[in-house]
Order: structure tokens, then C-alpha cells, then sequence
């Protein structure tokens, strides 16, 4: 099949939760359908994007992607079918009217799209598939929202369905909270139910898969360093994990696959997965679509997942082009990589020769008024990619390419939750070891003395002093971690200490997870040398006299 | 009210009015300057042309008292996407359209003027018409109208008397010019104030005689140096005023401003032709041949030099059109001639040749002492 | 010259976003068709010019003087193409010059020269420069100290504009209005400013705001590519800014005096590349003020090359390589030069994205910091069309200019007016539906042009859309095709034949797309690596 025209919907203006990694697979899908034969036509309203550059495309369409703009530029190319996978929400919630009007709709059937965003049908899917998501429901009241909430036991999930970015996302510790937030969750998307789930503490992971239909690839497991709760845009993750089981693995791949097919996925999946204590794998979140992190997974597996899944969308087989179901993997002896099937993860397998570590950056110095502590609801801008054959070297370059400076001599001051304190405990001996000063509040100064690690004690905002305050100003500390108490009291607080931090220019790490990873890369900080300085391409494909990567268990 | 355009070709489309009421005909010609239209509106250059403004939005900054390029409305017509009838700029004192109609231009509004200009792009300029009688009557006189080639426009444009222009503007002729360090007769085939403007300001006294004035008439003046101007029509039907430039030649140093580049090409033997759609905006490239820089110009022409009729003449190119390598400027340099085909004084349009009014003026200075 | 360095911008952030990575990559294509080898260095992984496709070597590395010290060690380059990667790009750049870096391994710097970006970028050099050339700059004060600052606090005029220098799109910046203000920010923008220094500056409030984008070559040839007015009135950061190209109230003497005072200002910049001049216009007379010279490609570069077709970063990369404007094809047209000045046959709107749907808490004023993290363009043949597209496409609750309540207007105490008037003089994000209330609550243009300094032609469209009382879709779902063609974007107002398709819709009689159709060759078949 050659020379039909396919038109590909773009993503619209960047906004927080949509942003370049869309332009990105839109770029890929001109790319791919070219390099089929195919006339590649698009239609966006961006000018800062490679997509609205008049040469990307056969043709450019400077339009809104709205229904009846896009419906307007198919009748009048007589196009043969319409991409809606990889502009983001903005083109996928088109891909129903697209169809009713009579468009085809390339790829995953707009039913399946409906189906995965539904969430009665989804449920009733993923029961079908015997697979667990965190216990909960779709409710239409505040009562409704009560019940449920006693129903799964509190802390849960609030957050208004079919919205971007977990906008209006919150966790609610209890009931007195439930009101304010099941308000505020209705408001961003009046009519549509508001979901209250089971809030899980556990990993997070996330896969972006390639399926035809039949077979799904899996090109990486990404693993979140940052806990569950904050959004998966805001968290730092790495690839291949380093803190997940061969089980977990398998299970994840065998979730996947089973997922993308009951739905019929032609093309682009993102499965969102939560890990308990107990090792289960929970599903938090599908979108039938590319995701944010396919162009970083793209660069770092070398699978070029968008143009797979282009392939896959208009008609072509993962067997034909070489692929299959399972995970991608990359072999050590520098042979090209293999489709590994659950039983050889069970028995343990490499995914990749090297670590990549993605981290959020932010733009709070911009925005006057703006609480900095991360949740649900996505606050980052933008991203950047550490690679290196190590986890440590990895995190370092993703952590100073994130605008972390961290000063060798300067103060540390912990202040976290109640939970966060055991971890807290661990950092501060850690950095005590090092020669650090500590700096910590109230509690967190009781946990480190308790243990032994000694530390400044310093007031809160109000307390007298010293105080953190005093100390930020001072400019004599090198790094904050504050991790969000409960009481509505301390994150007022806590606000006003990660805000004086971005006044001061301070590095602020508002989650123990991130806090730790720091601690662990600690020693490339100290001596950054061992760190590689390397092509993308040589890191796919190290030449033989780079140094193997140590095995990814060691460091775990 | 509705009004119509047609063209000779037979196509008629429906527009609304604007300016005055009644018919009007002209050669349709565009112009893709994005702000100007007062300047083009009162250029001489554009006599009997049907003005068509690329950009959609005409009138926007509204008609102010300063920036007119002569006393009246030059063309016989205009054509606009949409006419600004609520305009905002400190200066304006009145709308287009209470302009045109204040002057009895008859225009149209509310057409495709992009399908115009790829139409005259395709078939060439062509003769046209604005009527607000109504479709048939546009195209009766689209198809008499006189073609546009067989009218001596110079004759109607030029000034009937001579006059002279200083630093406060125009003078009496008879006005002794005290201030004035040099003296310079233009040939008035079609001049714009803002040429009077430039050389004024730079300290010239210019006495502007008609066309029809012979070399003997120009030297009585005693001038440091001749314009010869810019101006409408065929520049082969100006016998008169290219034989009064070939009888200037070595006299008196000479610059040729547009028409006046045809006329003194035409003095030393060249031939001009038609272009078939001309040149009209504000963003032609001109390359100049002896230093190698590329400027950008403001045009207005529909005729070009013939560069082979110049072999043999004596007369040098140098300077040609970026986009179609058509003449843009010659010299005779032991004449101390110089032309060129576009316009240093804008109006509409960039600055970026003011240097020429310099040029000339160090001349006539030079030629003074 | 064989090999080149590309610095890319990083992530994105509020100031710089994907408009870098627009041109990044448009620079790498071009510059590879000149037959160089492109090492590319960028820590964003979700770019374009990160592809192999797109670069030669592929450097995904912190964007810090150790690593591209690295990267250059390693790859050893000719040149080093330092404009095309925003500031961040800019600043490793000047800091790889500054410590010998470039010297030591015999890098080129390419396109415009450092000593050009240090003249533009510091005030006092800048100032400096404008008196040379006799370009009026705004009364203004360096302060590096808050000593300085305590003892101008009594000095300056109010309002007064606190601008830090060597930040990222004016982090940190800001309007105040008293000495206490001033006392407050400007301590805020020593700490954030790279070299610890602010100036303050004569405030322009209410004054046109417009820019030009500029390009010069290594012969000194000089093009305006596209100058743009905004609709807010100065005061309000460009980024956050709705902007309109071409310029619609300035008369051709204005609009050639401000292009005539870009161009001097490049020419004595001398620089090689793109560049973008911001300039204060009075409403009432033809007094204007330089604001601001950015001696690099920049957001406004990439709209102003989809606003004309002008590709502004390709040209910038090859004019960096020692091309002449003359010598380098309009890749639109492919049958003229790329020494040309675009005219455009139709209106551009574009109206930036906000977070503040995501923020509902933030601070929704918009003053000299950038805000917004996007922006949608849209392109029409008449400004009312091309407005209500823009904000159609914008993806907000509001699909057109639909009535819109002031906060507070409820509240027992307020007088609705009150509310109103304080929405139309503070801007905000939903400045543009204030405007449109006021006009459809019957205020006249003159009391909210008096309020807003808005000017008068933007509010009397915004007046006429209001009172032809649609909301905003001039068409309806399902008729999608009724009354609508495709017209060309062809950067000479069809003068030329192009042949590039590049198209938007419009209400209007004939289709240039269909032509283009017709014509159309079978499917080209790109050959991938």
C-alpha cells in the first residue's frame, strides 16, 4: 500500500502535561509515512514546533486541531485516513467525531480509545484480563464520593476523568478533605464522573508499548525513582530499573501485551503501573496513545517505536518488521537486541547496556504564587536525559543537567514527613559521612539524633532563631529536602520554604525518593570523572574498549 | 451598495463599494507593499492604473495631511480586500473610503484579491474596470477601456508650470534662494513630493519644470544638476523628453530616478520593454554589480531596460533585480550620468538607498565649485 | 571547515521551549546540505535535533562547560555555532570563549561574534552603542549592589522597570510602582541575575510595543524578515503578549523609521545571523525608544518564520558559514533569493498558552516575566477570522470571545464596573475576554482604550465580533467545508509562483491548494538512514 494520503493531527500549543515530546512523534510519523510512500499531510497550530515547519510534511495545514477544522483539511485532501495517536489528548479526544463523521481513523479503533478511557468499560476489561487496579470507582456526587471512600479506605485518589496532566489530581488522607478536593475535581471537567480510587504506596513503572494487534512490543520498563503520588511527568525514572524484581518484570510485560490486546491497540500504548510491598502490580492508567516518554525510550532502547508503531497503525505485522511480543532486550556480547518472551525474563535477561535517567525541571521562578511541592497534578515544564553506563553517573548528569548545583562544603537541612523519616535518617548518616553539616527541624532533628547522626537543630518559618529561613538567605546551604507533611498547616509551610529556595536559588528536592538517589550518586558528584562523554550511538552500541556496564543488581 | 470588478478578459466579480459611485476603468496592476497606500494612491507613477493592495487590510492607519506624494489621487481605481472604516493612528484624519469618495476615486472592496494577483501574475496586466452600476456595466467598460500603452500619461501628470522647491517646501519661482547651497532642475515627468523632500533636505533648490521642457530651457536655469523623474506610461512614447536628456548628456551631471532610468537608457540608444506584470512593492532586491551588495527597494515599474540594447552605447549596467536579473541601474561614467529603476526616496517603502540623494548632491556640488 | 558544533537549549522552561528546538534542527538540516558534519549536544531528549537523523554525532550531555569541553576534546570541531540554542546555548558558549576552551582546541566561533552578543546583551555596552548610532534608548540605571539600589530609590521615575541582566527571558523582572516596591525586587533580581546586576528603567506603560525581525550576512546585507505589533501595549512580556504581524497601526514612515533604526542597529552590531529588536513606540507621535536587542535566533524568530515562510534559523546557519543572503535559495518560492523581504497577503494572530488552568492559585498577572508556556498561531485573511482561530485553537474553556465575569464582580461590596475596569488595566491571561466584555457590556472604545492603552484598531475588531454576537466559530461542526478554501502561504503575496504547500483556511472565493493538488507528483519517497 502506497501513496495515500494520511493526515497527522499535531499536538496544539505546549502546555504543561503536552508538551515538545509530541511534536516529536508527530515528526516521526511524517517521517515513517514518507518512507512508506504515503503522502503525509498535517495539521497544527504551533509555531514553535519542527511539525508546522513547511518542509516536514507533503503538505502543512496552519490550522486549530479542532473537530471541525481537522474535518475540513480530510474532505478537502480526500485523505485516506487520519493519524490521532501522536498529538497528545488534543488529537486522540478528536478521534470519536472524527469517525462519526465518516473519517478513518488509522490505528487503534476509536471504540478501543473510547474503551480504555471509559471507566466501567475499562474495569470491566481489565477484570476479564484478571489484572488488579487499585480498588475504586467513577462517582457522580459527593455522597457517592463518601461511599466509596469508606468503601476502599482512606488515603484515596481523587481526580476528575478525561482530563490532561492530573490536573485537579489530589490525595485525600481523610474524610474531613474529601469535600474540597471531590469539588475541585468536579469543577475541572464538569459532567464527566470524578474518580476516587485506592491511593497505593508502592513503585511506580510505566511501559509505552508498539502492538499491531495481535503481538505488543515492549521496548523498555521504566521505573520510577520518585514514590507513587507524584505525577509520572514530574518524577524522575530510570531505565532499566533498578529496583524491581524479574517477576515484577514479567508480570508488567504479560500486563501490557495482555492489555493492548484485548483493546486491539494498532500502534502506541502507555501503561501506568504501581508496585506494592507485596510485589503486586496494580494498573493506575492507560492512554491508547503515544506518551510523553516515547522519544526518550526511543533514543535510549534504539527501537524506533514511532515508526512501528505508524507501520503497525496502517496495517503491517510487528512479525514483518522483525519484532514480536515481549521485551526488548540487549544482549552484552554487542550482537543487535531480541524480543525476550516472559519465561527468559523469569529467567533473568539484560534489558540495555547502559542507565537512562530522565528528571523533570521546572519553571517555579516564573510563576509568583505557585506552590513548588510535587503531587498528582504535573508541574514541570520540561525534561532532561542522564545517560551513562552506570545508574550513579546516569543520575548525576540527569541531576546537573536538571540545574541541581551542589555546593561540596555547603549545608544540607532535612526536614520531612513523619513517614519519609526512617529514609530521612539513612541520607543524613550518609551525608554525615561525607563531611556534610546537617541542618534539621523539629521532628527530623529528633530522628537523626536518636540515631546517632548528629545535626543543627533549626526553627521552622515561625519558630525562633536560627531558622531554616535565616539559613536560606544566609546562602550557605547546599541543599533542601522537604517532603510535604499532611497537616493543611505544615504545607502552608513547607510552601514557603520551597519557595524561598527558588528565591534563593537553592536546590530544593521535595521527595525522600529523589533525596536518596542523591545521596547515591554522591560520588560521581565528588568526582565526576568516571563519567562517560559519549555519542547516544556509542552508547547503544558501546565499542568494545568502553567498560561494560556492572550488572544492574549490584547497585540495587 | 455592491460594486463589481472586471477585467478584459471577461471575468467579473462582486465586491462592495468603496470611494465614490460610478465606473472607472484602467490596467490592473498589484502592489505588495504592506503599508503605503497613500503614498501610492497620490504617486503619478500610477496614472491610469487600477490599483489592487496585496495585503487584505488597507486603510487601517487611516489618510493623514503629510504623507501625499502629489496634490490628487493618481490612479483611477482601486481594489482592496477590506477597507479599514474605523482607522487608528495619531496622524489620520479622515478613512480611505472618505477619502476616495472626498476625491471621486471609484473603488471595490470584499474581493479575492489574492485570485486577482495570481490571475495578472498568469495572463500578464490587463485593462479593467470598477463599476458600482452594476456587473454588465464593469465589464462594458473593461472591454472599451483604451489600452493602457497608447496614452501619453506624462502629458496629463506633469506640472503645467515650473516652480521651485526649498527646505519650507514650495516656493515661488521667482523666490531668490538665499539658503540654497546648490541648484538642480527636475524634469517633472511624474514626480513625488518626497524626491523634493530629500534633496531639500540635504540643501538643494530644486526648479521643477514641465516635461516638455527642451535642454536649452533646462541650462538657462544654470542647474548644478538634472533630475530626470519618475512617471507613468510607455516610456517609448517619450520622444521629447529623451531628446531632451540626450542634449543634457555631459552638460550637466544627470540622475534618473524609474522612468527617468528608461529615458536616459533610451537617450543613448537603448530600447525598453514591457514586463508582464511589472514591479510593485516594497520588497524588490537589487544587487549592485560594483561593490557586490544587495539592497532592498521599493519599485513601482512596468517597464524594464532592454540590457541589449545598451551594448555599444557606452552606458553601463550596474545594478540588476536579485529575482529576475532585469536593469536596475547604469552609468555613463565619463558623462557623470547615473539612473536607477527604483525609488531612493520610498514613499512608500525602505530607506536603504537614501545614499543616492547624497551621491547626487556631492556631485552637483563638485560640478557648482 | 569540515565539522560543526550545534549547542542545543536544554529542557524546556517558561522562555524557552520547543521554538529551539524548531530551530536547532533547521539549522542541522541546513547546514549538513552544505555538506558539513554536525555534532550535536542537547540534555532534552524529546527533540528533534536529537536524532540521528537530524545530527551527525548525537551528543545527549549536560549542557555544562565540563561536558561540552568534552564533547569538543573529543570531537574536536572547526566551528562552534553558538545562536541557535536560545541563551542557555549562548551563555556556555560565551563561558567556553571566556575560559579558553575554543582557543585551546582551535574552535571557531560562528555566525554572530561574541564581542557583538556582549554589546547587545550588557546595557551599558548597548547604551553606549545607541548613542554612537543615534538610537534613543529609555533613561535608565545599572545597579549592582543593593547600596545602589537604596540610593536610587528616590532618583527614578515610577513606574519603573526592574530588568536583571544575563537571565533567562527576564526571570525575576518586573513593574513597581514605589520605592518599597523597587526595594523588594530589586534585591529579589541582584540574587537571580548571572553577574548580579539589574537596571532599572524608564517605564513605557502604555506605550505600542513592536519588534522586528532582522538578518544581516557577512557582506553587511540587511533584511527585515517580518516586524510584529503587539496588542498588549508595552509592559507585558512579548512571550505573554497577544501578537499580530504584520504591524496594523503604523503608517509606512513609521513603519520604515522603526525597520530603518533595526537595521542601523544590526549593521553596528555587525551581526551575522538572525536577530530581534524590540522598540517603544508613543501612540501619539513619532517618538520611540530601543528597548531590546536579542543577537540570536529566538521565540520570536520561529513565529516570524511560520508568520512569512521565511525560514530564519536555516538562513542564520548558513549565513554563519560565510553564505551571502544572495547566494542562498527562498526554499518557499525555490524560484527567488533569500535576499528578500516577505510580504504577507494576509493577518497572523498569535495569542500565548498559560499554565494557569494547571496553577488555579498562581499569580495571573502578567507583567515583564514570561508566563506563558506556549503559544498558538493563526493565520487569516481578515483580523477578526484570524483571531477567533487563535483562540479557538488555544484548547481553554472559552471557545471565542464568550461573555466573561470579572472576579469579585459578585461580591456584595464590588461595583461590577470596578471589577471590570481593574481586569482591563491589569493584564492577565483573560485580559482579551475582559476587553470583549467591556465592548458587550457597551463601553465605549475610547474609555477602554483609555483604561487598557490597547489601541483603538484592536478593540474596534474586538467590538465588531462582539456585536456580530458570534461567539467565535465562523463555522459550524459538520458543515466543515461550507464557505472555506485553502490560500497559500507563499512569502510574496503571489507574486511568484511557490510551490511549497503550506496552507491555511479562509472564507474566500479561491482554493490555491486544489491548484496544488492537481499538480500533485506521486507521494515523494524520502530515503531514512
Amino acid at each position: 500500500m502506497t501513496g495515500k494520503t494520511v493526515v497527522v493531527l499535531g499536538s496544539g500549543p505546549i502546555r504543561i502535561g503536552q508538551g515538545i515530546e509530541f511534536d516529536y512523534s508527530c515528526v516521526h510519523c511524517v517521517w515513517a509515512l514518507q518512507e512508506m510512500g504515503h503522502r503525509a499531510v498535517i495539521v497544527n497550530n504551533n509555531p514553535e514546533t519542527v511539525s508546522t515547519d513547511f518542509d516536514t510534511g507533503d503538505a502543512l495545514y496552519f490550522e486549530p486541531v479542532t473537530l471541525p477544522d481537522v474535518l475540513s483539511v480530510v474532505a478537502h485532501e480526500e485523505a485516506d485516513g487520519v493519524m490521532v495517536q501522536f498529538g497528545g489528548q488534543t488529537a486522540i479526544n478528536l478521534a470519536e467525531g472524527l469517525a462519526a463523521a465518516g473519517a478513518h481513523v488509522l490505528g487503534t479503533p476509536p471504540e478501543a480509545i473510547a474503551a480504555a478511557e471509559d471507566r466501567g468499560q475499562f474495569d470491566a476489561l481489565l477484570a476479564r484480563l484478571g489484572v488488579p487496579r487499585p480498588p475504586g470507582r467513577a462517582v457522580r456526587s459527593l455522597d457517592e464520593a463518601r461511599a466509596a471512600a469508606e468503601e476502599v479506605g482512606y488515603p484515596v485518589l481523587v481526580r476528575p476523568s478525561f482530563v490532561l496532566g492530573g490536573r485537579a489530581m489530589e490525595i485525600v488522607q481523610g474524610p474531613a478533605d474529601l469535600e474540597g478536593f471531590y469539588r475541585e475535581a468536579d469543577a475541572a471537567n464538569p459532567g464527566q464522573p470524578v474518580l476516587v480510587d485506592q491511593y497505593i504506596v508502592g513503585t511506580e513503572v510505566e511501559v509505552d508499548v508498539v502492538s499491531d494487534g495481535v503481538d505488543t512490543l515492549v521496548p523498555g520498563i521504566m521505573e520510577h525513582i520518585d514514590r507513587a503520588g507524584i505525577h509520572s511527568g514530574d518524577s524522575m525514572t530510570v531505565y532499566p530499573p533498578v529496583g524491581l524484581s524479574r517477576e515484577v518484570e514479567a508480570r508488567v510485560v504479560e500486563v501490557a501485551c495482555g492489555i493492548a490486546r484485548a483493546l486491539g491497540v494498532r500502534g502506541l500504548m502507555n501503561v501506568q503501573f504501581v508496585v506494592d510491598g507485596e510485589g503486586t502490580v496494580f494498573v493506575i492508567e492507560v492512554n491508547p496513545r503515544a506518551s510523553r516518554t516515547v522519544p526518550y525510550l526511543s533514543k535510549v532502547t534504539g527501537v524506533p517505536m514511532v515508526r512501528l508503531a505508524t507501520r503497525c497503525a496502517l496495517g503491517e505485522s510487528l512479525a514483518s518488521l522483525g519484532y514480536g511480543s515481549g521485551l526488548w532486550c540487549s544482549p552484552e556480547d554487542g550482537r543487535t537486541g531480541y524480543v525476550a518472551t516472559e519465561a527468559e525474563i523469569l529467567q533473568g535477561v539484560r534489558q540495555a547496556g547502559l542507565f537512562a535517567v530522565k528528571a523533570p525541571v521546572f519553571s517555579f521562578q516564573k510563576l509568583g504564587h505557585v506552590d513548588p511541592a510535587l503531587g498528582p497534578e504535573m508541574k514541570s515544564t520540561g525534561e532532561v536525559l542522564g545517560v551513562d553506563f552506570t545508574y550513579e553517573a546516569a543520575l548525576y548528569k540527569a541531576l546537573v543537567a536538571s540545574g541541581v548545583v551542589f555546593k561540596p562544603r555547603g549545608q544540607v537541612i532535612l526536614t520531612v514527613a513523619d513517614d519519609d523519616k526512617p529514609a530521612a535518617v539513612a541520607i543524613g548518616r550518609r551525608l554525615h559521612e561525607r563531611g556534610y553539616p546537617i541542618g534539621a527541624t523539629g521532628g527530623t532533628h529528633d530522628a537523626l539524633a536518636a540515631a546517632g547522626v548528629p545535626s543543627e537543630r533549626l526553627g521552622k518559618v515561625q519558630e525562633g532563631s536560627p531558622n531554616l529561613l535565616e539559613r536560606l538567605f544566609e546562602g550557605r546551604v547546599s541543599l533542601m529536602v522537604n517532603t510535604p507533611g499532611r497537616a493543611e498547616q505544615a504545607t502552608r509551610e513547607a510552601a514557603r520554604i520551597r519557595r524561598a529556595c527558588i528565591e534563593t536559588g537553592v536546590a530544593c528536592v521535595t521527595s525522600i525518593d529523589t533525596a536518596r538517589a542523591l545521596a547515591d550518586a554522591l560520588d560521581v558528584f565528588e568526582y565526576p570523572s568516571p563519567a562517560c562523554c559519549l555519542t547516544l550511538g556509542e552508547y547503544l552500541r558501546p565499542a568494545p574498549s568502553h567498560p561494560p556496564a556492572e550488572p544492574a543488581d549490584s547497585i540495587a | 451598495m455592491k460594486a463589481y470588478l472586471a477585467l478584459s478578459d471577461g471575468t467579473v466579480v462582486e465586491g462592495r463599494r468603496l470611494g465614490a459611485e460610478g465606473t472607472t476603468d484602467g490596467e490592473l496592476v498589484f502592489n505588495t507593499g504592506m503599508t503605503g497606500y497613500q503614498e501610492v494612491l497620490t504617486d503619478p507613477s500610477y496614472a491610469g492604473q487600477i490599483v489592487l493592495f496585496t495585503y487584505p487590510l488597507i486603510g487601517n492607519y487611516g489618510v493623514n495631511d503629510d504623507d501625499f506624494e502629489s496634490d490628487r489621487v493618481q490612479p483611477r481605481g482601486v481594489v482592496v480586500r477590506e477597507a479599514c472604516e474605523a482607522p487608528s493612528n495619531w496622524r489620520s484624519t479622515r478613512s480611505l473610503d472618505e477619502f476616495l469618495r472626498e476625491r471621486g476615486v471609484v473603488a471595490v472592496q470584499g474581493v479575492d484579491t489574492r485570485a486577482l494577483t495570481k490571475r495578472i501574475r498568469d495572463a500578464g496586466v490587463m485593462t479593467g474596470a470598477v463599476s458600482t452600476l452594476g456587473p454588465d456595466e464593469a465589464l462594458a467598460a473593461a472591454r472599451a477601456a483604451r489600452p493602457y500603452d497608447d496614452t501619453d500619461f506624462v502629458a496629463s501628470v506633469t506640472t503645467r508650470a515650473p516652480y521651485a522647491w526649498g527646505r519650507a517646501g514650495r516656493e515661488a519661482i521667482d523666490q531668490p534662494a538665499a539658503s540654497a547651497k546648490v541648484k538642480m532642475v527636475a524634469i517633472d515627468c511624474g514626480l513625488k513630493f518626497n524626491i523634493l523632500r530629500r534633496f531639500a533636505s540635504l540643501g538643494v533648490r530644486t526648479i521643477v519644470l514641465p516635461a516638455t521642457a527642451t535642454a536649452d530651457e533646462v541650462m538657462a536655469w544654470e542647474p548644478d544638476g538634472v533630475l530626470l523623474s519618475p512617471g507613468p506610461g510607455d516610456p517609448a512614447r517619450l520622444e521629447g523628453v529623451v531628446r531632451t536628456a540626450r542634449d543634457l548628456i555631459g552638460r550637466r551631471p544627470l540622475f534618473g530616478i524609474c522612468l527617468g532610468n528608461q529615458i536616459l537608457c533610451q537617450a543613448v540608444g537603448g530600447r525598453t520593454f514591457k514586463l508582464k506584470f511589472g514591479h510593485r512593492g516594497a520588497n524588490h532586491p537589487v544587487k549592485d554589480l560594483l561593490d557586490g551588495s544587495v539592497t532592498i527597494t521599493s519599485q513601482n515599474h512596468g517597464y524594464a531596460v532592454d540590457p541589449d540594447s545598451l551594448v555599444g552605447t557606452g552606458a553601463e549596467v550596474t545594478q540588476l533585480n536579485v529575482n529576475d536579473g532585469t536593469v536596475e541601474g547604469i552609468r555613463l561614467e565619463r558623462e557623470d550620468a547615473t539612473s536607477i529603476q527604483y525609488h531612493p526616496e520610498a514613499a512608500p517603502g525602505p530607506w536603504d538607498s537614501r545614499k543616492y540623494f547624497r551621491a547626487f548632491v556631492d556631485k552637483m556640488e563638485r560640478a557648482a565649485r | 571547515m569540515k565539522k560543526i558544533l550545534v549547542i542545543g537549549s536544554g529542557p524546556i522552561v517558561i522562555g524557552q521551549a520547543a521554538e529551539f528546538d524548531y530551530a536547532g534542527t533547521q539549522a542541522c538540516k541546513s547546514l549538513r546540505e552544505e555538506g558539513y558534519e554536525v555534532v550535536l549536544v542537547n540534555s532534552n531528549p524529546a527533540t528533534i535535533m536529537t536524532d540521528e537523523e537530524t545530527a551527525d554525532r548525537v551528543y545527549i550531555e549536560p549542557l555544562t562547560v565540563e561536558f561540552c569541553e568534552r564533547v569538543i576534546a573529543r570531537e574536536r570541531p572547526d566551528g562552534l555555532l553558538p545562536t541557535l540554542g536560545g541563551q542557555t546555548g549562548l551563555n556556555l558558549a560565551s563561558q567556553l570563549a571566556e575560559q579558553g576552551i575554543l582557543e585551546r582546541y582551535g574552535v571557531r566561533l560562528l555566525g554572530t561574534q561574541l564581542d557583538a552578543i556582549r554589546k547587545a546583551e550588557d546595557r551599558e555596552l548597548f547604551r553606549a552603542l545607541m548613542r554612537e548610532i543615534k538610537q534613543p534608548v529609555p533613561e535608565s540605571w545599572i545597579v549592582e549592589s543593593d547600596s545602589e539600589l537604596e540610593a536610587l530609590l528616590d532618583v527614578v521615575p515610577y513606574p519603573c522597570i526592574v530588568r536583571p541582566a544575563y537571565t533567562l527571558g527576564g526571570t525575576g523582572g518586573g513593574v513597581v510602582y514605589s520605592r518599597e516596591e523597587l526595594w523588594e525586587t530589586g534585591r529579589k533580581g541582584l540574587k537571580l541575575s548571572m553577574r548580579s546586576q539589574i537596571m532599572l528603567e524608564r517605564s513605557l506603560l502604555g506605550w505600542k510595543e513592536v519588534e522586528y525581525e532582522v538578518m544581516r550576512d557577512g557582506k553587511g546585507n540587511c533584511i527585515t524578515v517580518c516586524n510584529m505589533e503587539n496588542l498588549d501595549p508595552m509592559g507585558v512580556h512579548t512571550g505573554d503578549s497577544i501578537v499580530v504581524a504584520p504591524s496594523q497601526t503604523l503608517s509606512d514612515v513609521e513603519y520604515h523609521m522603526l525597520r530603518n533604526a533595526s537595521l542601523r542597529i544590526i549593521e553596528a552590531l555587525k551581526i551575522e545571523g538572525g536577530c530581534n529588536v524590540q522598540l517603544a513606540v508613543n501612540p501619539d507621535s513619532f517618538d520611540y525608544y530601543v528597548i531590546e536587542v536579542n543577537p540570536r535566533v529566538s521565540r520570536s524568530s520561529a513565529l516570524a518564520s511560520k508568520a512569512t515562510g521565511y525560514p530564519i534559523a536555516r538562513v542564520a546557519a548558513k549565513i554563519a558559514v560565510g553564505k551571502t543572503l544572495e547566494q542562498i535559495e527562498n526554499a518557499v518560492t525555490k524560484t527567488t533569493k533569500a535576499c528578500f523581504e516577505p510580504a504577507l497577503d494576509y493577518v497572523v494572530v498569535k495569542i500565548p498558552r498559560w499554565p494557569f488552568d494547571k496553577f488555579p492559585g498562581g499569580d495571573r498577572r502578567l507583567s515583564t516575566q514570561m508566563k506563558a508556556t506556549g503559544e498558538v498561531m493563526a493565520i487569516d485573511r481578515t483580523f477578526e477570522a484570524a483571531l477567533l482561530k487563535a483562540v479557538r485553537g488555544l484548547e481553554v474553556k472559552a471557545k471565542g470571545l464568550d461573555s466573561w465575569h470579572p472576579q469579585g464582580e459578585d461580591s456584595t461590596n464590588g461595583d461590577a464596573s470596578d471589577a471590570l475596569r481593574a481586569a482591563l488595566a491589569q493584564p492577565t491571561d483573560e485580559r482579551l475576554w475582559a476587553l470583549a466584555e467591556a465592548l458587550r457590556r457597551g463601553w465605549s472604545v475610547e474609555e477602554v482604550n483609555r483604561v487598557s492603552r490597547v489601541d483603538p484598531w484592536f478593540l474596534r475588531k474586538i467590538q465588531g465580533i462582539v456585536r456580530a454576537g458570534s461567539p467565535g466559530h465562523p463555522r459550524q461542526d459538520g458543515d466543515a467545508t461550507e464557505g472555506s478554501v485553502y490560500k497559500m502561504v507563499d512569502t510574496c503575496a503571489g507574486e511568484f509562483e511557490s510551490f511549497t504547500p503550506y496552507f491555511y483556511a479562509t472564507a474566500e472565493s479561491e482554493d490555491d491548494a486544489a491548484t496544488v493538488l492537481e499538480r500533485r507528483p506521486a507521494a515523494a519517497v524520502v530515503a531514512m538512514e
